[in-house]
């Protein structure tokens, strides 16, 4: 069958009908904002009106949106509709400090369906394939994200959600699954677990794509999944306060990822100066949605550390591209798509009298899957006791799975041997291939 | 009725255990025994040493993760036997052992043993007759 090569006709929009669009839909954005209590507030004590809104440039008088406000507010003191007119929330992990809410309107889901779609579509999904999803559901966007987006390219989808790897492959060659959405280490995994049931990918699976994304991970990382699974593997980028994914993917030039400019202005600071960068430089990736009902976002800090690629693409679209996310200008860790603030860990660990206040986190890939060791040091006075020191291990496990939603190893250590730097703690050690 | 056992916190680690040593060797510390059982992610060095509370203030000092305890030295002769006979007496009387090791000194066959009931442990030794080890005798011993 043939079909048109655009998701959507603002997909093809050369850069200036693309700039045309953006002030149409920021002055609209910034109006609606104005009935958001939080922005209407932020607006009076800026001296600003939505008038003031003349041009693109004109975006830099608005004050920045950052994880704080959306805290402070928490849950529902930044929307812009009455909740009536919600249908859903996604909201952040951990209950340490105030979590995160995003609000949707049913035509904000209409709106990311549609640009998930658009991101499938670009990379060659199309009704006849199946799509297994193997991200966690609920709160993760990544899972009801991409259930909605390829069914609306018209796929059959399998919501396989996460884990139960024989599960997975038997869908694989029962469904004859063409298209896989992966974090990249659940992808190596899977790759070992066919090679443990002998099970050659080319010659027993249609697998064809694979998107993955919400994991940080090197070129080369994406290169060893295609060989090991024969696929085409697409980078994909996105975040719960921007819906979740949808917002940024590969073409398949696979030479960073365009990032739709219909839906976000996209803004590259410096994270300390908050003055832009020059063209090509990396900063902080700085966002604001326009086309958000429940809860429009104007120049949200996302956090995350990239670069404008420049240069035409010749794949024929206009949308800038974004690098690879190079890190983040605040301590927020990604482990397997999960998003974690060392506070979070710190908060559980401080709860046992039984330990001192020294801790390291080191982030490693073992065997091509990413995970977490907390070493952390006892009080002085011990236990000499090793199925209560065992126990006591199992119960900080416990509880900090229970927080940050990934199991990690604990390890008790004597006090005074955890590395100190100038006399700052280092918490957080990360040696995982990625960037 | 008992011994000062010094326990020790270590990582496992090369080198956490000479360090732990090399302090009680600057200090003229000799060792009359010591166990460590190893797991993964760390180990628990018990010693048996001449003067502990003097072991246990400069490993303190020296920020080791250390505690002293008291523990049970039951003297045996040294015959094929002794020990058997001894943990029996325990086992009968419902008193269990967290953890034992054994050597000898000068002669004399020694258990060291803890138990989550230390009161009873005492009074069995006494209604036996065992002969335990006093703090004093090990360092004569020496």
């Amino acid at each position: 069958m043939s079909y048109q090569k655009f998701f959507n006709p603002e997909e093809s929009y050369s850069r200036s009908e693309i700039e045309a669009l953006q002030l149409e839909r920021l002055q609209a954005t910034v109006k609606h904002c104005m009935d958001s209590p939080f922005y209407k507030e932020r607006f009076r004590k800026a001296g600003l009106s939505p008038s003031d809104i003349r041009s693109l440039d004109d975006l830099k008088k608005i004050p920045f949106t950052t994880k704080q406000d959306l805290r402070d507010t928490y849950p529902f003191g930044m929307a812009a509709v009455p909740l009536d007119k919600c249908v859903r929330l996604h909201s952040s992990s951990g209950t340490t400090g105030n979590p995160t809410v995003i609000l949707h309107t049913q035509k904000d889901l209409e709106e990311w369906a549609n640009a998930v779609a658009r991101c499938l579509w670009m990379v060659g999904c199309r009704p006849e394939d199946v799509f297994q999803n193997t991200s966690g559901y609920g709160m993760f966007t990544g899972g009801l994200g991409f259930q909605y987006g390829a069914e609306r390219v018209g796929m059959l989808t399998v919501p396989a959600a996460a884990g139960n790897t024989l599960r997975q492959l038997k869908f694989f060659t029962d469904f004859g699954t063409t298209v896989v959405h992966a974090i990249p280490s659940y992808a190596a995994r899977i790759y070992e677990v066919m090679c443990e049931r002998g099970i050659d990918p080319r010659r027993d699976t249609k697998l064809r794509t694979l998107v993955i994304g919400a994991e940080p991970h090197s070129e080369d990382t994406r290169k060893r999944i295609e060989n090991m699974l024969g696929v085409k593997a697409y980078n994909s980028f996105g975040m719960s306060e921007m819906c979740g994914p949808g917002v940024a993917f590969e073409c398949p030039e696979q030479n960073g990822m365009h990032i739709w400019e219909d839906y976000y202005i996209v803004e590259i600071v410096n994270p300390d100066t908050l003055e832009p960068v020059p063209d090509g430089e990396v900063g902080e990736l700085v966002l604001t949605t326009l086309k958000r009902e429940a809860m429009p976002l104007l120049r949200y800090r996302t956090r995350d550390l990239t670069r404008i690629l420049p240069g035409e693409c010749p794949c024929g679209r206009h949308h800038i591209r974004l690098d690879r996310m190079k890190g983040r200008s605040d301590d927020m860790i990604i482990l397997k798509g999960v998003n974690i603030f060392p506070i979070q860990i710190e908060t559980i660990l401080m709860q046992f009298q039984e330990l001192a206040s020294d801790y390291l986190i080191t982030l490693e890939t073992v065997d091509g899957n990413d995970g977490m060791t907390v070493d952390v040091e006892m009080k002085d006075l011990f236990i000499d006791d090793y199925g209560k020191l065992q126990a006591l291990t199992r119960e900080i496990t416990r509880q900090l799975r229970d927080e940050i939603l990934i199991t990690p190893r604990v390890r008790l250590v004597p006090k005074n041997t955890l590395p100190k730097s100038e006399g700052k703690a280092v918490r957080v050690v990360d040696t995982r291939k990625k960037y | 009725m008992t011994v000062h056992q010094l326990s020790v916190f270590i990582e496992n680690k090369s080198g956490a255990l000479v360090r732990v040593l090399r302090i009680l060797k600057q200090e003229k510390i000799q060792l009359i025994a010591s166990t460590i059982a190893d797991t993964a992610d760390f180990g628990i060095c018990r010693i048996i040493c001449s003067q502990p509370e003097k072991a246990y203030n400069v490993l303190k000092e020296a920020g080791v993760s250390v505690s002293l305890c008291e523990v049970f030295a039951v003297e045996l002769d040294d015959r094929p036997g002794m020990a058997a006979d001894a943990i029996e007496i325990f086992a009968r009387e419902g008193i269990s052992i967290a953890y034992l090791y054994s050597f000898l000194l000068n002669g004399k066959g020694v258990l060291i043993f803890r138990t989550d009931n230390a009161e009873k442990a005492a009074e069995v030794i006494a209604s036996n007759g065992l002969n335990v080890f006093e703090e004093k005798d090990l360092s004569r011993l020496l």
